[in-house]
């Protein structure tokens, strides 16, 4: 069964620097960093300390609240140093690795032939639950929580995102085992797949509700899909999950090894030859950037540029992230007549979504952009521009404000439970005000689930 | 420009930062730094890139879209003072004395705003210093539309009265922009109609005519606005004494004609009277997106039902007039395009702009049409329509509540 879902609201934001569609395999990193930031709302106990020997796949901490859920080492090797912010908070684990991997034998499996229980016993103790990730909250997913289905978005489409038909040519085999591991948790209830509109590298997938989705960004978000397809009330729970990672499923189950690889995008104004390097997760930066960008001042991210977090240059990929943005930083004051606020806009450095500019006459072509605000932050003025660029059923101004004075009635009424903050990226990005609206979402739904708790 | 970034960077910013000899007129600093260079500001949370729109780019835009109905009103402000002392007719080419009439204009106008703005921004400063943040940019659209909504001899006092009444007890007590619940602009206008009654229902609306000219007014000259002397007709039969003779001037050749309306050689405040400069405005807007379009038909569709409505009873003279005669009159035009669709105290829904809208426009009509001692009923109808917009907004998302809530009681008791 197949279902078209248009989207019409949003925006294509088209930035220089998209790959090319050419695949290395990056160096071997001599560094490999686990963050635990990059899980949201985790309190990781730690099992390696400074010094312990480790194998891919042995436990570098595990979830305070949930210990079977566990944090693997993608490579083999010694723990070099546990790094701590404030509060002695864990930043990264950091593990010098082998010139030679060394993997912890989880023994091959056939998911065709487990029940629901065991296969999801065999995936945390195999580090392989981080990739599930549930809705509400869009937090790692609760294990003991049963989902009403499990949601896939087949593509990216945000700015300067990977070629899922490209990714898909190299991890098909390993997807479509992951496939068959989603449809024995999912118990029965729907697997359903997103699919960008006229594309055909999904049509060989079995065992999936397939839907053609169509339109600008953030049709590619499963959020946006799952509004779609199957919207999320009160008291319900989906889980969500990505390609790539549904691949890791796959080849975790096929060979017994925990050998997270990603095929990751290397893009951005600031790139010289933008093109895709496979990888493993926890990956230095270096190995794919060293020579190869251009010198000026530079924000990596790792992630889109919508949505991604701010890395060092000397940095680490972030655990789910199969992009790796390189952008100008705007850290220069731009005179008012020819770059700043009263410019006429018809170079390729200035791209708005509003008519105030003339982007939107200029028809399709790439922008260079920087990293700045273009503009301080203000009051709330200008009303009509979030709903622009948000396909949902859902008022997102209301939403924001209910969130800002902590009114948790009005938050669920409005409609929290269905959203994530990266999809209210666009709204943020068009933001007259320059209010930081993902931050706000974040936050707001951090509060409903301390009363969860 | 790099350079004179250096040098207000280097030499000049020092005095204004904490400890320097001008701290506390940082904000002032800060103002004019900001207009002339868009700050080094990179993004450190969320997106790490962003629209190039801004607010300041926004209400700049908001001003252009008021330039037409600006340059034409202080042209008409001294066409409206040659006629009036008969030093033209309305039969002599509208361009004979051009220039004449546009510096007698300027004259006139020029104060107005320099009082606006110096009020208004000088209330703006002192509170943007006490507040600790930087100087938002609403009030350089309200300091522009406060001149446009006078009459062209209002005492400039009471101009400086209303601007700082608007700007204290319209918006900043409750928290400065983007929380006032009235729209400044017209605030400053009620505050003036109510407050000094007699003041603004004078000869005020034709320059000099209260004051020396006062005994040299051309013949049959009578300096009053359209809406005034519509007023007059309400409560009168048809065939009144009078009624004809204030009729005959909104026919085809008469002071009041469609034609002159529309193009806006009547006298009235110095911008509402050309509803074509007005029009030029709103196309602006919405070209650039910054007007809502949606407020401005559904306000416009609003007062033509409300003129058809009356045409139907016809139970007054006033009441006869066409409905497109009635849109073009008076403030109709410009508080359609410039106050009610003021972004802050409008409705925010895209459904609850439309009701409001034609609300706005509909009670526009209704009230200058009922209430004779209120001839300017287009700023009453959108100050109550501000009142109303929570309200509606409030329904509307209530809508949207029940569809959400109606979706999860159906659900099958096994998932929920």
């Amino acid at each position: 069964m197949s279902k078209a879902i248009r989207i019409r609201k949003g925006s294509d934001i088209r930035l220089v620097g998209v790959a090319d569609k050419k695949l290395d395999i990056a160096k071997p990193s001599p560094v490999f960093a686990i963050k635990p930031p990059d899980f949201h709302s985790l309190t990781p106990k730690l099992v390696a300390r400074d010094g312990d020997r480790v194998k891919a796949g042995d436990t570098l901490f595990f979830d305070k609240y949930n210990e079977p859920v566990k944090f693997n080492s993608p490579v083999s090797g010694v723990v070099e140093e546990v790094v701590r912010g404030a509060k002695r908070r864990i930043l990264e684990v950091r593990i010098k690795a082998d010139d030679h991997t060394e993997y912890k034998d989880f023994g091959v499996k056939d998911p065709a032939g487990m029940s629901a229980d065991d296969l999801k016993s065999h995936l945390m103790a195999g580090g392989m639950w981080p990739f599930f990730i549930q809705r509400p909250f869009n937090v790692i997913a609760n294990p003991q929580g049963k989902p009403k289905a499990i949601f896939v978005s087949g593509f990216d489409s945000s700015p300067l995102a990977p070629d899922e038909a490209f990714v898909m040519e190299h991890i098909k085999d390993d997807f479509k085992v992951g496939i068959h591991a989603l449809k024995v948790l999912s118990e029965g209830k729907p697997v359903h797949l997103g699919v960008r509109q006229g594309s055909s590298c999904y049509n060989d997938v079995e065992g999936v509700t397939r839907h053609e989705v169509s339109g600008p960004h953030p049709a590619g978000n499963v959020g946006v899909q799952i509004h779609h397809i199957d919207p999320i009330n009160r008291g319900e729970v989906v889980w969500t999950i990505k390609p790539q990672d549904i691949a890791n499923i796959g080849r975790f189950l096929r060979t017994g090894k925990f050998d997270l690889q990603r095929i990751v995008a290397l893009v951005g104004s600031e790139v010289n030859q933008p093109q895709y390097y496979r990888v493993t997760v926890g990956t230095h930066l270096a190995p794919m950037t060293a020579g190869k960008l251009k010198d000026d001042d530079k924000r990596f991210i790792s992630g889109n540029p919508l949505t991604g977090a701010s890395i060092e240059e000397d940095g680490f990929l972030g655990y789910y992230d199969h992009q790796l943005s390189v952008l100008p930083e705007g850290n220069k004051p731009k005179f008012f007549l020819t770059e700043g606020w009263l410019s006429p806009g018809l170079n390729n450095k200035t791209f708005s979504l509003s008519k105030a500019y003339p982007t939107w006459l200029l028809g399709k072509r790439r922008y260079d952009l920087d990293t700045n605000a273009n503009g301080e932050e203000r009051a709330f003025v200008v009303t009509g521009q979030y709903e622009k660029v948000f396909p949902f059923d859902i008022y997102p101004v209301q939403l924001v404000k209910s969130i800002i004075v902590n009114d948790i009635d009005s938050m669920e009424k409005l409609g929290i439970y269905e959203v994530a903050p990266e999809d209210f990226a666009l709204c943020e990005y068009s933001c007259t005000s320059k209010i930081n609206v993902q931050q706000i979402v974040r936050d707001g739904l951090d509060t409903i689930m301390e009363e969860f708790k | 420009m790099k350079a004179l970034h250096n040098f207000l960077e280097n030499k000049v910013k020092p005095n204004f930062t904490e400890g320097g000899k001008l701290e506390r007129f940082w904000v002032v600093y800060d103002a004019l730094e900001t207009f002339a260079f868009t700050p080094g500001h990179a993004t450190s949370k969320g997106t790490h890139i962003r629209d190039s729109i801004d607010l300041k780019r926004t209400m700049f835009l908001v001003i252009l879209a008021m330039v037409p109905a600006l340059l034409f009103g202080m042209w008409n402000v001294g066409h409206h003072y040659y006629l009036s002392l008969g030093e033209v007719s309305s039969a002599d080419p509208l361009t004979a004395m051009m220039l004449d009439k546009f510096l007698i204009g300027l004259e006139k106008t020029l104060p107005l705003i320099v009082v606006s703005y110096g009020v208004g921004l000088g209330i703006e400063f002192i509170f943007a210093g006490i507040r600790k943040h930087s100087i938002n940019e609403g009030f350089l659209v309200s300091g522009m539309l406060i001149p446009l909504i006078m009459p062209v001899d209002v005492p400039l006092w009471m101009v400086a009265v209303a601007t700082a009444f608007a700007v204290i007890i319209g918006k900043e007590v409750f928290g400065g922009t983007g929380m006032n619940i009235l729209n400044v602009a017209l605030t400053a206008r009620a505050f003036l109609f109510f407050a000094y009654p007699k003041q603004m229902a004078g000869d005020i609306w034709i320059h000099g005519s209260t004051t020396a000219a006062q005994g040299s007014l051309a013949d049959g000259y009578t300096g009053a606005t359209a809406l005034g002397n519509l007023a007059n007709t309400v409560g009168k039969p048809l065939d009144a004494e009078g009624v004809g003779v204030v009729m005959s001037q909104f026919d085809a050749g008469g002071l009041y004609s469609l034609q002159n309306a529309f193009f806006g050689l009547i006298p009235g405040c110095i911008g509402e009277t050309s509803a074509l400069a007005v029009l030029l405005g709103a196309g602006i807007l919405i070209w650039t997106g910054i007007g809502s379009w949606r407020i401005m038909l559904s306000f416009l569709i609003g007062g033509l039902a409300m003129g058809a409505i009356f045409n139907a009873f016809g139970a007054n003279a006033y009441m006869t007039l066409p409905p497109v005669h009635q849109v073009v009159l008076g403030g109709f035009m410009f508080g359609m395009v410039f106050m009610a669709t003021d972004p802050v105290t409008a409705a925010q829904t895209n459904m609850g702009k439309i009701i409001y809208g034609f609300f706005g426009g509909f009670f526009s009509i209704m009230i200058r049409v009922f209430n004779p001692a209120y001839p300017e009923g287009v700023m009453l109808a959108i100050l109550f329509m501000n009142v109303m917009a929570p309200m509606i907004d409030h329904y509307v998302i209530q809508a949207n509540v029940k569809r959400r809530m109606k979706r999860a009681s159906n659900l099958q008791p096994a998932t929920a």
